[in-house]
C-alpha cells in the first residue's frame, strides 16, 4: 500500500474539471481520471460528497498492460476492490487476468473517503463504468488514428484493440507515449455502456482478490505493522466510559515491572475521550501489566451514576413529551386522525446497547518521520479521522497520513479514530513510534456503541382494518450528530431544526399509509455518556423491528393475515412509485421480494413440525434514497417452559438491482442475515455506573457456529441500478423472528434481544 | 531465555517465562499470521498448534511452549497448500480474514484427530472459534468438504509430517 508523500504536487497537476485520458510524467503508464460528477454519484453520497470530491484518478494501465484500479474505499471483508474493479474493466474491456488493485494513501483528490452505509457500489458503479468505458474509446481513438481507420471500425477485447486483421494490445498502445485524449464530466455522460446482456465481468462471480492472503497469513492489518524503535502504549482506562479526568498519577508500582518505561497523563484536545493515563513499555505485555499497575485519582465526571434503564426511563419522559424531538416525515395528518380512529393501538420498542467487537481489536501504529505523522490503523472514514488526528497534536491535515491496511472487521466501528488520536499523542509526547493495542475489555468497554432506543408506535385502523393513521416516536443518541459534520445532519420536515436521519431512516417506509408521522428525538443523556456509533445496518434495523413488529400486531387486530396486510399497503402509489435510478419500481419491489419469500419458505403453507411456526417481515434498508428490498421469513419453536427460542430456518429474498459480484453479495447476505439473527437473540450490552458492564466474549456473545440455523437466501437480480448489499439483511431477521416467536407461542416481546426470561414474561402476559 | 522451534526453525527468545506464546509468535518474532482477539482463551483467533494439538496462543505461556513443536498458519503447509486452505479459498471463506488463521489452524487439528467428524462434531469443534463476520456457513462446508475428500482417498492431510 503506497506511500505518498507529495500528495500537493498532484493535487495541482490534475485539472479540476478536466477527464483526463493521457500519458502521465516520464512515460509511466495512462492515468485516466475524473473530476467531481455529484450527479452520477448517487442518492445517498450525494450530500456528503457535495463539494467535496476533487479530481481523481481511478486505475492506470502500465506500459506492460497492467490495469492497477485505485481503492479508495475500505477492504473490510465485503470484497470491494473486486467489485470496484469488475465495475472498470467491464467497461474498459481488458483481461481480467491484467487487473490489479491498490490501496493508495488518502489525499484530497480522491474526494470523500468513507466507507459504510452499503454505499460503495451504489455511490460508484456509474462512475467507474464510465471510466471504464472512456479508457477504452481512448484507446480504440488511438489505434484508429495509427492505422488510418474510423474508429466504428475497431472493436475491444481482452486487452487489445482488433480492426480488419490488424491487432495491437493495450501495452503496445500505452508504450507508445502518445495517448492524450481528454473527455469533459458531460463527454462522460453521453457514453453509451453496455447492454447488460453483454456484460462478461460484471455478474460473474469472479474470486475476490482480497482473500489469498487471507489463507495464508500474508494479509496486513494495522496491527500487523512494526517500526524501527517502536514502543507499546497501553491506556488506563477510567471506570466510566465518558467524562473521566486524572487528577493524580502514582506509578510507583509500574515502575517495578520489567519494560515499563514510562506514562503520560493528557486530556484529549478533539473530544475524542476526556483524558488519557497511557502506559508505555517494551512489549505489550509489559504494558498491559503497568496500565493496570498506575494509581490514578480519577474524577469521574458527570456520568458516573448513569445506568442503561435511567436512560431509558429518561427516553420514556421524553417520547411522552410532545415538544420534544424534531419532524421526520410527515404525511397527511396523523395526530388529527389517529384519535378518530376505529381501532387503536400502541405499543413501546426497546434495543439495548451494542457493540461492534470486530475481532481485530482497535489499534494503532504512528510515527514521525520527515514532519509528516503516519498512522497505520485500520480506518472507515479517512476524511475525518485525518483532520482529527491533526487537532490532537495540533499540526497541519496534511501533515497526517494514514495509510490503507486491511480492516480486521469494520461494521462501522473503524469509522471512529480513538486508536489513531491517543496513539498520535503520545508517539509525541514521548517521541518515539507508537503501537497502541486495545485489549477487548477495553474494545468492547470503550466502543462507539449502537445506541440504545426506545421508539413508541401508535397506529389506527379503519372500521374495515385498512391502517390509516402511523406515529412513530424514535429516541436514541445520535451518532452523526457526534461528528460535528454539519452536512451530515438533515432539515427537519418544518424546518425548525436539524436532526440525524441515520438515526431514523427506515421508519420513512414504503407503506401507503395516508397519515404518517415520524418524530426523531435526540436522548441527549445518552448521547453524553454512551458515546453512540454507525453500528452495521444503522437505523434501518431498529425502525424496521419496531415497524415490522408493529404492523403483524396491526394485521392480528385487523384480523388480517400479515402478508396480506403488508401487500394492500405496497402499492407503489404517489410517493411510493419510486425514482431513478436507485428506486426504480418503488413498492412493487418491495411486494415482489415479500411474494418471493413467501413463496420460497411456503409461508403458511409448509407442513411445519409440531410447536413450529413462521414469521415474517419486509424491510427497504438502508435509506429511503437507496433501498435494497429485503424480505424474510423466520420459522421457530419456542420451549414455554425455558422461554428459549430454536431459529431453524431463514428464508431472504432480496433485490439488490444488480449483483457485480454474485458471490460476494451472497458471502454479504449470508453474514448480514447471521448478524442480524445475532442481535435477535444473543447481543446486549448495559451501562451501570457509567461503565459498560460486558467485558469480552463470555459475557458479549455473538452468535456461534452452532447458533447457526440453516439459510436459504434467494438473491433477485432485477436488472435494475446496483444497491448496497452490506447490510439490509440485517435489519429484517429481528422483526421475523419476533413475528414468528408470537405465531409459535403468544409471546409478543418488545424488547431485544429475545432472551429466555422476555420469552417467559411475555407468555404471563 | 527460551529456545522456541517454529515451523521448523529455532528461535531464541529473551521475554519472561510467563509471557503468553502469542506475543511471542506476533509481536517479538513478528511472524504476524497469528491473531489476537480476546487474549483470554474465548475467541480461537490466536489458536496455533502445540505439538500437533490445537492450542490457543494466549493462554499458553513461552516456558510451556518451549521444547515442544509449534506450527503456526504460516507453516501449516510450505506452500500454502493446506487441503483446508485449498477448500477455504475453493469456497471463498475470509471476510475480513481476521479469525481466518485459527479458523483454519482449529480445523486442522480437529480433522487430523478425526478424520470422519461427523457435522455435528465439525460444529463442536469449531465453536470456539468465533467469527463476527459470521462465515460460519463456508466455514462448515469447507471442513466437511476435505473431510469428504479424506474419506474417498483423493486428498491426503499433509503438513502431518512436521507436527507428528
Amino acid at each position: 500500500m503506497s506511500d505518498n508523500r507529495a500528495l500537493d504536487a498532484d493535487r495541482t497537476a490534475v485539472d479540476r474539471r478536466r477527464f483526463l485520458v493521457g500519458s502521465i510524467a516520464a512515460g509511466a503508464g495512462l492515468t485516466f481520471g475524473l473530476s467531481a460528477i455529484p450527479e452520477v454519484m448517487g442518492t445517498a453520497g450525494e450530500a456528503l460528497a457535495a463539494g467535496n470530491f476533487s479530481p481523481t484518478v481511478w486505475y492506470t494501465i502500465d506500459r506492460g498492460g497492467i490495469v492497477t484500479v485505485h481503492i479508495t474505499k475500505s477492504e473490510m471483508g465485503q470484497h470491494v476492490g473486486t467489485a470496484l474493479a469488475q465495475a472498470v474493466i467491464e467497461e474498459l474491456d481488458a483481461d481480467w487476468n491484467d487487473v490489479r488493485i491498490d490501496y493508495p494513501d488518502p489525499a484530497a483528490r480522491w474526494g470523500l473517503m468513507v466507507t459504510g452505509g452499503s454505499w460503495s457500489v451504489n455511490n460508484t458503479f456509474d462512475l467507474l463504468s464510465r471510466c471504464g468505458a472512456a479508457g477504452r474509446l481512448a484507446l480504440i481513438e488511438a489505434a484508429a488514428k495509427m492505422w488510418g481507420v474510423s474508429p466504428g471500425e475497431c472493436q475491444a477485447a481482452n486487452s487489445r484493440i482488433t480492426c480488419k486483421g490488424k491487432s495491437i494490445t493495450y501495452a503496445q498502445l500505452v508504450s507508445t507515449g502518445k495517448l492524450d485524449k481528454t473527455y469533459s464530466p458531460d463527454d462522460l455522460k453521453t457514453i453509451k455502456l453496455k447492454d447488460p446482456k453483454q456484460r462478461k465481468v460484471v455478474g460473474k462471480a469472479i474470486p475476490q482478490l482480497d482473500i489469498p492472503a487471507k489463507v495464508n497469513g500474508t494479509a496486513k492489518y494495522g496491527m500487523d505493522m512494526f517500526v524501527r524503535g517502536m514502543v507499546y502504549a497501553k491506556i488506563a482506562r477510567p471506570p466510566v466510559r465518558y467524562g473521566a479526568k486524572a487528577k493524580a498519577v502514582d506509578d510507583t508500582e509500574a515502575k517495578k515491572i520489567a519494560g515499563y518505561q514510562q506514562f503520560v497523563s493528557m486530556p484529549d484536545p478533539t473530544g475524542t475521550a476526556t483524558h488519557y493515563v497511557i502506559a508505555i513499555a517494551d512489549n505489550y505485555p509489559a504494558a498491559l501489566e503497568a496500565a493496570r499497575a498506575l494509581k490514578i485519582d480519577w474524577d469521574l465526571g458527570p456520568n458516573k451514576d448513569v445506568s442503561s434503564d435511567g436512560l431509558l426511563e429518561h427516553a420514556k419522559a421524553l417520547v411522552a413529551d410532545s415538544s420534544q424531538g424534531l419532524s421526520f416525515w410527515d404525511v397527511g395528518n396523523a395526530a388529527q386522525v389517529l384519535p378518530t380512529a376505529a381501532v387503536k393501538h400502541e405499543a413501546v420498542y426497546i434495543t439495548p446497547l451494542a457493540v461492534h467487537a470486530p475481532m481485530e481489536p482497535m489499534n494503532c501504529v504512528a510515527f514521525e518521520e520527515g514532519g509528516i505523522w503516519h498512522i497505520y490503523s485500520g480506518s472507515q472514514f479517512q476524511t475525518r479521522s485525518g483532520p482529527l488526528c491533526a487537532a490532537a497534536i495540533g499540526v497541519k491535515p496534511e501533515q497526517v497520513l494514514i495509510h490503507q491496511v486491511y480492516l480486521g472487521g469494520g461494521f462501522g466501528r473503524r469509522l471512529e479514530a480513538d486508536a489513531m488520536v491517543p496513539a498520535l499523542m503520545a508517539s509525541k509526547a514521548i517521541g518515539k513510534p507508537v503501537k497502541l493495542i486495545y485489549s477487548r475489555e477495553e474494545d468492547i468497554q470503550n466502543d462507539f456503541f449502537r445506541t440504545l432506543t426506545y421508539q413508541r408506535l401508535q397506529g389506527g385502523l379503519d372500521a374495515k382494518g385498512k391502517l390509516v393513521a402511523l406515529n412513530q416516536d424514535v429516541c436514541s443518541a445520535w451518532a452523526t450528530k457526534r461528528w460535528g459534520i454539519e452536512a451530515f445532519l438533515s432539515d427537519s420536515t418544518d424546518k425548525k431544526g436539524k436532526l440525524d436521519s441515520f438515526s431514523v431512516n427506515g421508519a420513512d417506509s414504503w407503506y401507503s399509509i395516508p397519515n404518517h408521522h415520524v418524530r426523531a428525538i435526540e436522548n441527549e443523556q445518552a448521547q453524553a455518556a454512551t458515546p453512540a456509533g454507525q453500528f452495521r445496518s444503522v437505523a434501518p434495523a431498529w425502525t424496521f423491528w419496531a415497524v415490522e413488529s408493529f404492523m403483524d400486531e396491526l394485521a392480528h387486530a385487523a384480523k388480517q393475515d400479515p402478508v396480506k396486510f403488508r401487500l394492500a399497503m405496497l402499492d407503489a402509489k404517489g410517493i411510493n412509485a419510486g425514482t431513478a435510478p436507485n428506486s426504480v419500481g418503488g413498492a412493487k419491489r418491495i411486494a415482489n421480494v415479500l411474494r418471493t419469500v413467501v413463496e420460497k419458505a411456503e409461508y403458511g403453507k409448509k407442513k411445519l413440525p409440531e410447536g413450529h411456526a413462521q414469521g415474517v417481515a419486509v424491510v427497504s434498508s438502508q435509506e429511503r434514497a437507496t433501498p435494497t428490498w429485503t424480505a424474510c421469513v423466520a420459522e421457530v419453536s419456542v420451549d414455554k417452559s425455558t422461554g428459549v427460542v430454536a431459529v431453524h430456518k431463514l428464508t431472504i429474498a432480496i433485490d439488490v438491482g444488480t449483483t457485480v459480484n454474485p458471490d460476494g453479495a451472497r458471502a454479504q447476505v449470508e453474514g448480514a442475515t447471521l448478524w442480524g439473527l445475532s442481535l435477535a437473540l444473543y447481543e446486549q450490552a448495559s451501562m451501570r455506573h457509567g461503565e459498560i458492564v460486558q467485558t469480552n466474549f463470555d459475557s458479549y456473545t455473538p452468535v456461534r457456529m452452532a447458533n447457526v440455523p440453516e439459510l436459504d437466501i434467494h438473491i433477485l437480480n432485477t436488472g435494475n441500478y446496483p444497491s448496497g448489499v452490506g447490510e439490509p439483511a440485517v435489519t429484517v431477521v429481528s422483526p421475523a423472528i419476533a413475528n414468528a416467536v408470537f405465531n409459535a407461542s403468544g409471546a409478543r416481546v418488545r424488547t431485544l434481544p429475545l432472551t429466555p426470561d422476555r420469552v417467559k414474561a411475555a407468555l404471563k402476559a | 531465555m527460551q529456545i522456541l522451534t517454529i515451523n521448523g526453525f529455532r528461535r531464541v527468545v529473551d521475554m519472561p517465562d510467563e509471557t503468553p506464546l502469542l506475543w511471542v509468535i506476533r509481536e517479538q518474532l513478528q511472524m504476524t499470521g497469528t491473531k489476537f482477539g480476546c487474549g483470554v482463551g474465548l475467541c480461537g483467533a490466536c489458536t496455533v498448534h502445540l505439538n500437533g494439538e490445537a492450542v490457543r496462543s494466549c493462554q499458553t505461556s513461552l516456558a510451556d511452549a518451549a521444547g515442544g513443536e509449534i506450527t503456526t498458519i504460516e507453516g501449516l503447509d510450505p506452500q500454502g497448500q493446506h487441503p483446508l486452505q485449498i477448500a477455504w479459498l475453493k469456497h471463498q471463506v475470509p471476510q475480513c480474514g481476521w479469525c481466518q488463521s485459527g479458523q483454519i489452524m482449529q480445523a486442522a487439528s480437529l480433522l487430523r484427530k478425526n478424520p470422519t467428524a461427523s457435522d455435528a462434531d465439525i460444529v463442536k469443534g469449531m465453536n470456539g472459534n468465533l467469527c463476527r463476520c459470521m462465515t460460519y456457513v463456508r466455514i462448515k462446508a469447507a471442513i466437511k468438504e476435505v473431510r469428504d475428500q479424506m474419506a474417498h482417498g483423493t486428498q491426503a492431510m499433509h503438513g502431518k509430517r512436521k507436527e507428528a
